[in-house]
């Protein structure tokens, strides 16, 4: 993953790595044409009829002029079957040229949204195949980047190619047609062709760090006013609007100098470009009159190659809109290629469990261990729950609460011992047994774009009145009964917003409606407001003390969580330090005393 | 957008256009020179076909008796008027890069201080990233439609002018033919344009669906492990990527059919020429060179027409971005900064005034009614109440984050009479003098990404690194800072996401102390910290609040217990007020609220965990 994480994204690139960016742009060329044969040939095929019928058409205006238009001016009579044959001939290279310009701008434009499409499917596969403790390792922005930004760089070079490829042929057409009309006129086009070629070769060599420049500004300046507004609280009450205000205008003159030095590269290039081919024009008509007068070219040549210029002169600008493209596109597809390259996924086994209600938990000499860590967070953890039983899992920040409840849905795998449900190792279990059988409501709540049942049943099929039973225990039936389509309102971006206590709830509906057999709660009701927690935990309890309730493994911080428990195991740097019921546990444990008893101990530093 | 006022929504684009550019006086100066020195750059590429008409008659269509020195002139002069529109084209289009990027940073700069100027930004955090696109996205629009899209429009029209200009001086009937295989075209464009914008509207529908779809097996990633729903996922995921692939074959669809019809259109046009121009000829009306000139002349409208239906998208949608900016920009900034003008508040420790105070959003229920209290100076006033209560806007109130719908909030010392001079209605007060003197700290301690010492001195600009330790002491946070491994050069991170969230907090309160108001409006965190910083952060926050002011915003059972005084709030009102022991049996709001803490923190029994 190295090429994703370093700090320079685009331009800046030494001219040491001009070659290596060649190399790996015409293996991505590949790659794309490879992926799209069949439509990247038609889009080609179009661009060089494009190409064909460009040149064409200059032909014809020439070969009018000697045939229709000097003959019926000298003979004072339309030449009507000359004409006749000029117009089919103007109208068949328009339409022919329509179809070229149809399959190079469609079809080149289909290929590159297809290739967009399959590699944003690649990636987001890989994403669902990876584990979960490679999904630690990498920010959140860095992935959805990867999946949209930089698939999409990746491919842009795709745009421009096929009409870069019908370029390239168009100027070698272009020079045969002019070696037909004359050999003395083709050396102007020798002369400017190439010309039109390196100046947009230097162009885009000069312009496309700056404007690589530019958008990484435009990023910054995206970043201070997202922190800015962010902090909005801050920034109003400490009264810095003004420092911010300049924070904020540093960035956007840096924007503002950056953009306006592309921009002055441009307007050199732009209007040299467009100069060129006019002055090849001069050039023929000084050589073409002596061509004429010696009787050496027709005036239909001249006509014809002066026409040609003004024709070629656009489309060459492809050749170096694909070369400005291709460095942007390497560091696209290496960050795509660093995500596809990743190998590993969670196996699982083939296991179902017997029988239904509550499942005995047996947690066995299990240890665990970050990637990148250099001690164990967890030690050895030997712990077994009856079938039924309410257990809260308690610790201080680091002790390793949070990673046993990922072990038991096998979020992550421990490094030592083995992790069992009645007996069945869970590596043995199938996924979707084990999901059935093990529901976990995390610390942080992540709501779907989607209808609130959706976001309740995960498109399990669970009729209403269980959705709405969950919704009831969770203290959740009242404000989605009052939202505007109930269960199926929309959340997220264009729906409806919830707060932080609504989420969690929901997320809670979520493990309770599958009837889970084994029931992990991470520090599950945070956000909730007190009284509100409390009717939950209410309801919980009564759900939990059914013959059919889960087995039950909650972590906990309040009191109140603790208080629905049989047993409390605690936690301490990763080892079980103690177990037993509350009241014990304060009776011969300082550190759990101290623990448990924070919020009351600061309140005694007070007094 | 609701808040913000609907006056820009009434202008016509090209209002918009003129609204637009009179609130950046550094594009609209010397714009008519620009785009005067524009159309002249349109006059470099006509005089090719002048050229070619005037060689061909001198004698080259007649079979090759011209002489070089019969168009010397003519080509010496074609020459010279390339390079010279050349040298404009450029000097244009430095005028317009230079003027449109510093018309538009200053906008920018403008739009970005206004929204800060908003209560708007701290009463609605999904509108945040709404903001953030008005002074990014939208601002590029504009500029890529300024610098671009517009400088098109104007060659372009201006090269259909002078070419339409030149057929017509050389003959009007072939200028009608031209003109009349052009027409269908013309007439279309603005269907055309319309399809592709609305084409466009759904690329950008789409995006959003795909993006939000795309987050979800990244940020979801361990719900859709653990409800093993990667199937599910997938396939939703899938979805999103075909609807914008569709959503965009669909615009590229239309956007080829123009192009290609704007060049079979040229084709007839060529074909019309020859053909008309033959016969007119023939009748002694043209010249040969004429003929072949208008074939050159009609290369000039193809370009131009191809790029139309792009051009009128492009601009629709700058005009669009534009529109926002400016509404975004009239919205009136409705806490309003009294500035040099203010007043000054009394020197001491404040009290507070609520004078029969009313809040409302723009179109919403009242969210406090008729609120009349007085706090005095050096109490600890701890608020209570329910999700929806209004305490939270009482302390955006008395902070003037927002200002009332009714009533008003005053500073002062409580020891004369209420109307008199001791008070300042706040509202007359200037920012930075508020600033000085009362606080609020939000519930989440936002840190810049930055230095954990540009984070504090947030507070106090001037603040000396000595200055920054002794407030450390002074909160009793010594022991904390120790344990940072580089101490105040520790980087943050986004967001501070480096540091914990009770760690947060922390430097929260330490950038408060520093700060050093008197009256500090708090408004306490819910999250769940670990026991030993929740223990240094009540001790820290025990001493910021010694001898100030302070208005907490209670969560908690001991902040509530401890206070001097408790105000309950319910359904916008103030219900209660009193001390804890006073409110804790009078069996009203606060005794239920209390015993459900109760609950929450005591486990005497079980009893409170069975149904009901």
């Amino acid at each position: 993953m190295s090429d994703s994480t370093t700090k320079t994204p685009d331009g800046d690139l030494g001219s040491d790595d001009h070659s290596r960016i060649t190399r790996r742009g015409v293996s991505l060329l590949g790659r794309g044409i490879r992926d799209e044969k069949f439509l990247f040939s038609i889009s080609v095929l179009g661009a060089l009829l494009f190409g064909a019928m460009t040149v064409a058409d200059a032909w014809v205006l020439g070969w009018a002029t000697d045939h229709v238009i000097r003959p019926s001016f000298a003979r004072g009579d339309v030449a009507e079957g000359a004409l006749f044959a000029a117009i089919a001939l103007f109208m068949a290279v328009a339409i022919l040229r329509a179809l070229g310009v149809i399959g190079r701008r469609l079809i080149g434009g289909i290929v590159y949204y297809r290739l967009v499409a399959t590699y944003r499917r690649k990636v987001t596969r890989k994403y669902l195949a990876l584990p979960m403790s490679w999904h630690h390792r990498h920010p959140t922005g860095q992935l959805l980047s990867n999946a949209n930004a930089d698939v999409e760089a990746a491919w842009a070079v795709f745009m421009p190619l096929p009409m870069a490829i019908g370029v390239i042929a168009m100027l070698v057409a272009a020079i045969v047609a002019m070696l037909a009309a004359d050999v003395v006129l083709t050396l102007v086009g020798l002369v400017v062709f190439p010309a039109l070629f390196l100046i947009n070769v230097y162009y885009q060599r000069w312009l496309s760090p700056k404007v690589a420049h530019a958008q990484s500004l435009r990023g910054a300046v995206s970043a201070v006013a997202h922190e800015s507004f962010d902090g909005a609280m801050v920034v109003k009450s400490l009264g810095r609007e003004s420092d911010e205000t300049e924070r904020f205008k540093r960035v956007t003159e840096e924007l503002r100098d950056a953009n306006i030095e592309a921009g002055r590269i441009r307007s050199m290039f732009d209007p040299l470009l467009e100069a060129l081919p006019s002055f090849g024009i001069l050039l023929v008509i000084v050589l073409g009159i002596g061509r004429v007068a010696s009787g050496a070219a027709d005036p239909g040549d001249v006509v014809s190659v002066s026409y040609l210029f003004t024709v070629v002169a656009f489309p060459v600008r492809a050749i170096g809109w694909v070369l400005g493209e291709l460095p942007r596109s390497v560091v696209g597809w290496n960050r795509v290629e660093s995500v596809l390259d990743e190998r590993g996924s969670m196996s699982y086994g083939e296991a179902s469990l017997e029988g239904t209600g509550p499942v005995a938990l047996n947690v066995e000499k299990v240890s665990f261990q970050f990637a990148d860590a250099d001690r164990d967070v967890l030690k050895g953890i030997d712990l077994q729950v009856e079938p039924g039983q309410v257990v809260a899992v308690v610790g201080a920040t680091g002790s390793g609460k949070s990673t046993l409840t990922s072990l038991l849905t096998r979020l992550v795998d421990p490094n030592a011992g083995t992790i069992s449900v009645d007996g069945v190792d869970i590596r043995d279990l199938t996924h979707d047994e084990l999901a059935r059988a093990i529901a976990v409501v995390p610390q942080g709540t992540f709501l779907f774009d989607d209808s609130v049942r959706a976001n309740v049943t995960l498109g399990g099929d669970y009729p209403d009145e269980d959705v709405w039973a969950a919704l009831r225990t969770v203290q959740a039936d009242g404000f989605v009964s009052a939202l505007p389509r109930g269960l199926d309102s929309e959340l997220g971006e264009r729906g409806t917003t919830l707060s932080g206590g609504q989420r969690q709830r929901l997320s809670l509906a979520r493990a309770l409606v599958r009837n889970p057999r084994l029931l992990v709660m991470d520090d599950a009701t945070s956000a909730v407001d007190p009284e509100v927690e409390q009717r939950i935990l209410k309801a919980l309890a009564a759900h939990t003390s059914d013959a059919d309730g889960p087995t039950v493994l909650v972590v906990a911080y309040r009191k109140a969580t603790i208080a629905l428990a049989d047993e409390v195991v605690f936690l301490d740097d990763g080892v079980i330090a103690d177990r037993g019921n509350h009241d014990e546990l304060i009776a011969r444990s300082a550190d759990y005393r101290n623990l448990v008893n924070a919020y009351d101990l600061a309140r005694e530093a007070l007094s | 957008m609701s808040e913000i006022t609907a006056e820009a929504d009434r202008l016509t684009g090209l209002a918009i256009v003129r609204r637009g550019l009179s609130l950046s006086p550094a594009i609209k100066d010397g714009l008519g020179l620009t785009l005067v020195l524009a159309m002249l750059s349109t006059v470099g590429g006509s005089v090719v076909p002048i050229l070619i008409q005037v060689t061909v008659d001198s004698g080259l269509g007649d079979g090759g008796e011209t002489r070089l020195s019969d168009v010397a002139w003519y080509l010496a002069g074609a020459a010279l008027l390339i390079i010279v529109t050349g040298l404009i084209a450029y000097w244009m289009r430095v005028r317009l890069f230079v003027a449109s990027e510093t018309g538009l940073a200053q906008m920018r700069v403008d739009a970005f201080r206004h929204v800060h100027d908003l209560s708007m930004l701290t009463q609605n955090a999904e509108r945040r990233g709404v903001l953030v696109s008005r002074v990014t996205s939208d601002i590029d629009q504009i500029s890529q439609f300024l610098q671009f899209t517009g400088i098109m429009l104007v060659v372009s029209v201006g090269q259909i002018v002078v070419a339409t200009g030149i057929m017509a001086y050389y003959s009007w009937q072939l200028t009608v033919v031209v003109l009349v295989t052009f027409l269908p075209l013309f007439i279309s464009l603005k269907w055309f344009a319309d399809r592709l914008s609305r084409a466009y509207d759904i690329v950008r529908r789409t995006v959003g669906e795909m993006l939000a779809v795309i987050a979800e097996p990244v940020v979801g990633a361990s719900v859709v492990r653990a409800y093993a729903i990667e199937r599910r996922t997938q396939d939703r995921v899938d979805a999103g990527i075909k609807g914008n692939l569709d959503a965009n074959v669909k615009a590229q669809r239309l956007v080829a059919v123009t192009f290609a019809s704007a060049g079979v259109a040229g084709g007839l046009a060529n074909a019309g020429v020859i053909a008309f121009g033959v016969i007119l000829g023939v009748r002694g009306d043209l010249s040969i060179g004429t003929v072949i000139a208008f074939a050159f002349l009609v290369g000039l409208l193809v370009g131009p027409v191809q790029m139309a239906t792009q051009v009128l998208t492009d601009a629709q949608n700058a005009i669009a971005s534009w529109r926002r900016v400016i509404e975004l920009l009239d919205t009136p900034a409705d806490v309003v900064d009294p500035g040099n003008t203010g007043v000054s508040l009394p020197g001491g420790t404040l009290g507070a005034h609520f004078d029969k105070v009313t809040f409302a959003y723009p179109d919403g229920p009242d969210v406090l009614k008729g609120i009349e209290v007085t706090i005095e100076p050096e109490q600890r006033v701890a608020i209570v109440g329910e999700t929806g209560s209004g305490k939270t806007t009482f302390a955006k109130l008395l902070t003037r984050l927002m200002d009332p719908t009714s009533g008003a909030v005053r500073l002062g010392i409580p020891s004369g009479q209420l109307q008199s001079g001791e008070w300042q209605d706040i509202s007359t007060v200037s920012f930075e003098e508020l600033r000085k003197h009362i606080l609020m700290v939000p519930q989440e301690g936002f840190l810049f990404d930055a230095t954990l010492r540009a984070n504090l001195l947030y507070g106090k600009q001037d603040a000396t690194d000595s200055e920054l330790k002794d407030v450390i002491n002074d909160l009793g946070l010594a022991d904390w800072y120790a344990a940072l491994p580089r101490g105040l050069d520790s980087q943050v991170g986004q967001r501070g996401e480096s540091l914990s969230a009770g760690e947060r907090q922390l430097v929260a309160l330490v950038r408060s102390a520093l700060a050093d108001p008197e009256f500090i409006v708090l408004d306490e965190a819910t999250s769940a910290v670990d026991p030993q910083t929740e223990l240094r952060a009540t001790r820290a926050l025990d001493r910021l609040l010694d001898g100030r002011t302070s208005v907490t915003i209670a969560h908690r059972l001991s902040t509530a217990e401890n206070a001097d005084r408790v105000l309950v709030f319910d359904a916008g009102q103030l219900v209660e007020d009193g001390t804890h022991a006073q409110l804790v049996n009078a069996g009203g709001v606060y005794s239920r609220l209390h015993a459900s803490w109760i609950a929450q923190a005591s486990l005497a029994s079980h009893t409170v965990v069975e149904p009901a």
